[in-house]
């Protein structure tokens, strides 16, 4: 002990050494252990160490049928349930050159963005309180409410839908659905303005964020960081632009981009999403077509033997779903390109040379979901 | 570019690349030896540009082994899809990309733990997310599942 009290200060900031984050650390949102080396606070490298949770999705894919697929894309990024069983419906009807019905394409495009708002609520609520801030996460949490309000009339669940089937959707939406949305909005228009004057606008908040976890435009594309992530760096990759799917090219809104590159530039990205949701949910909402909520399937889904891919925007950035089909009821592979999975690559080149407390801001601005990292 | 001159210029870095018919995308499959070579031109040559690795999956097609790279180029909004196979299902090889596209790393990784497909030169060759003592490579289709978990 006397050893160490002696020994000079400049020497113990030299020594390298190493910590363990997670598994169990509140700011990784999960089980994730990152083994970050350090000195003194200054981290000089970190390794991502996966797979607490691994459960082995690609591989229970391959003994499943198409419909049953769908309820284990679910529990990969659980925040976006809605747009992970889009994906695999739209992969299966463009195999089955299936043409969903209008009112389909009108209430997934809604269900999808009402699943955004919900997640980057969530992920408000969870950043605040990651830099300390406690209050963010009841208001996040009391407003997301009233979206998991709206999913339990019509879907009959609160987190994981399973509301998507091959060719639409599992049943009608509730009566109420467009009243209730109708009124969420209204009341989240007022909310919204309360998150901006917690956090934005806070000056503890921007000196943690800005400047911090500099990801520019080139590495962004390099370790292929999408979504909201890779559009605070200035990079232009919103699938619902580039490749756009059900009424995503029907509506009007714009991609947010910023060019900052830092924590704060990509939080702002994802504020200003909610914003853009709103606004396509408003356009749809009172013309929902009448109609059918799912085309005619066949009992068994069957697809051509062929490989299929299928790019979709979820709340974390692009997922991928690639299928290899023999022409059975299973697929012979299935693999998912999951957001998550691949920002976390970057979290080791960003954060170098930054303080250990900024890890934590670095990790809450890439909003990582576990189960999304590890399958 | 369209698909016709992609394949064309493709055709003029790796000639022994054949292309497969009727996909979604173009998809070329090239011999592993060329592949290194031909991703770098395929990134640095400029109305080619393909700076985004979309996707790289291991696939186990019976009596190959193959990785699928689905790449993009974010200018020329163009994507192709380059598939190498190998026989080898004892000691899998192929180089790896992660030197040009950064994201391939964690990818390569991946595909090294489910099929044990080895990429030359990788910074990190590890398991990702299985132990590193664990036996087999489960997404490979010669994997026999002695816990049972997945077949009912």
């Amino acid at each position: 002990m006397k050893e160490i009290i002696n020994l000079p200060v400049s020497k113990i900031e030299e020594e390298e050494y190493h910590i363990n984050m997670g598994p169990q650390h509140p700011s990784t949102h999960g089980v994730l252990r990152l083994l970050v080396s350090l000195q003194g606070e200054i981290v000089k490298s970190l390794k991502p160490h996966c797979g607490y949770i691994h459960r082995g999705i690609e591989k229970m894919c391959e003994k499943d049928t198409y419909p049953q697929v769908i309820h284990l894309t679910d529990r990969m990024d659980y925040l976006s349930a809605h747009i992970n069983n889009h994906a695999v419906c739209l992969l299966v009807e463009k195999a089955l050159e299936i043409e969903v019905p209008e009112r389909v394409k009108y209430i997934r495009t809604i269900m999808d963005e009402l699943t955004r708002i919900q997640s980057h609520q969530l992920w408000w609520s969870s950043f605040g309180m990651d830099l300390g801030g406690l209050t963010c996460f009841f208001y996040g949490l009391r407003d997301r409410e009233m979206i998991l309000d709206i999913w339990e009339e019509t879907t009959g669940s609160r987190f994981l839908q399973s509301y998507n089937c091959p060719g639409g959707v599992m049943q009608d939406i509730h009566p109420n659905f467009q009243k209730k949305v109708h009124a969420f909005i209204k009341t989240f228009k007022k909310k919204i303005k309360d998150y901006d004057r917690i956090l934005s606008g806070n000056v503890i908040f921007e000196n943690r964020s800005q400047g911090v976890g500099i990801l520019s435009k080139e590495d962004a594309i390099s370790y292929g960081v999408t979504g909201p992530s890779g559009r605070g760096s200035g990079w232009s990759c919103d699938i619902r632009k580039i490749e756009p799917y059900s009424m995503y090219g029907q509506v009007h809104f714009n991609e947010v981009l910023r060019y900052e590159c830092d924590t704060y530039s990509r939080y702002m990205v994802r504020m200003q999403e909610m914003h853009e949701s709103m606004n396509i949910i408003e356009q749809l909402i009172d013309n929902i077509p009448a109609g059918d909520h799912s085309a005619k399937m066949k009992a068994v889904i069957k697809l051509p033997a062929g490989e299929y891919f299928q790019r979709v925007e979820s709340a974390r950035g692009e997922l991928d779903v690639y299928v290899v089909s023999d022409g059975n009821k299973t697929p012979y592979r299935m693999k998912f390109r999951t957001p998550s999975f691949t920002n976390l690559g970057v979290l080791d080149h960003i954060s170098r040379g930054m303080k250990i407390a900024d890890l934590v801001a670095i990790g809450a601005s890439l909003d990582l979901v576990i189960p999304d990292i590890d399958r | 570019m369209d698909n016709d001159s992609l394949k064309a210029r493709i055709l003029e870095i790796v000639p022994e690349a054949q292309q497969e018919e009727n996909k979604q995308y173009l998809t070329i499959l090239v011999p592993a030896a060329k592949l290194h070579d031909l991703a770098l031109k395929m990134k640095s040559t400029t109305d080619l540009a393909f700076d985004y690795l979309i996707c790289l999956s291991g696939v186990d097609y019976g009596k190959q082994l193959a990785v699928v790279y689905h790449i993009n180029s974010i200018l020329q909004k163009h994507t192709v899809v380059i598939k190498v196979k190998t026989d080898d299902r004892i000691n899998p090889s192929f180089d790896t990309v992660s030197d040009i596209w950064r994201t391939a790393e964690f990818h390569e990784r991946e595909a090294y733990d489910m099929f044990g497909i080895r990429f030359n030169n990788h910074p990190d060759l590890r398991r990702i997310f299985l132990e590193e003592d664990w036996k087999g490579y489960p997404l490979r289709k010669d994997y026999v599942d002695e816990v049972n978990i997945v077949e009912f």
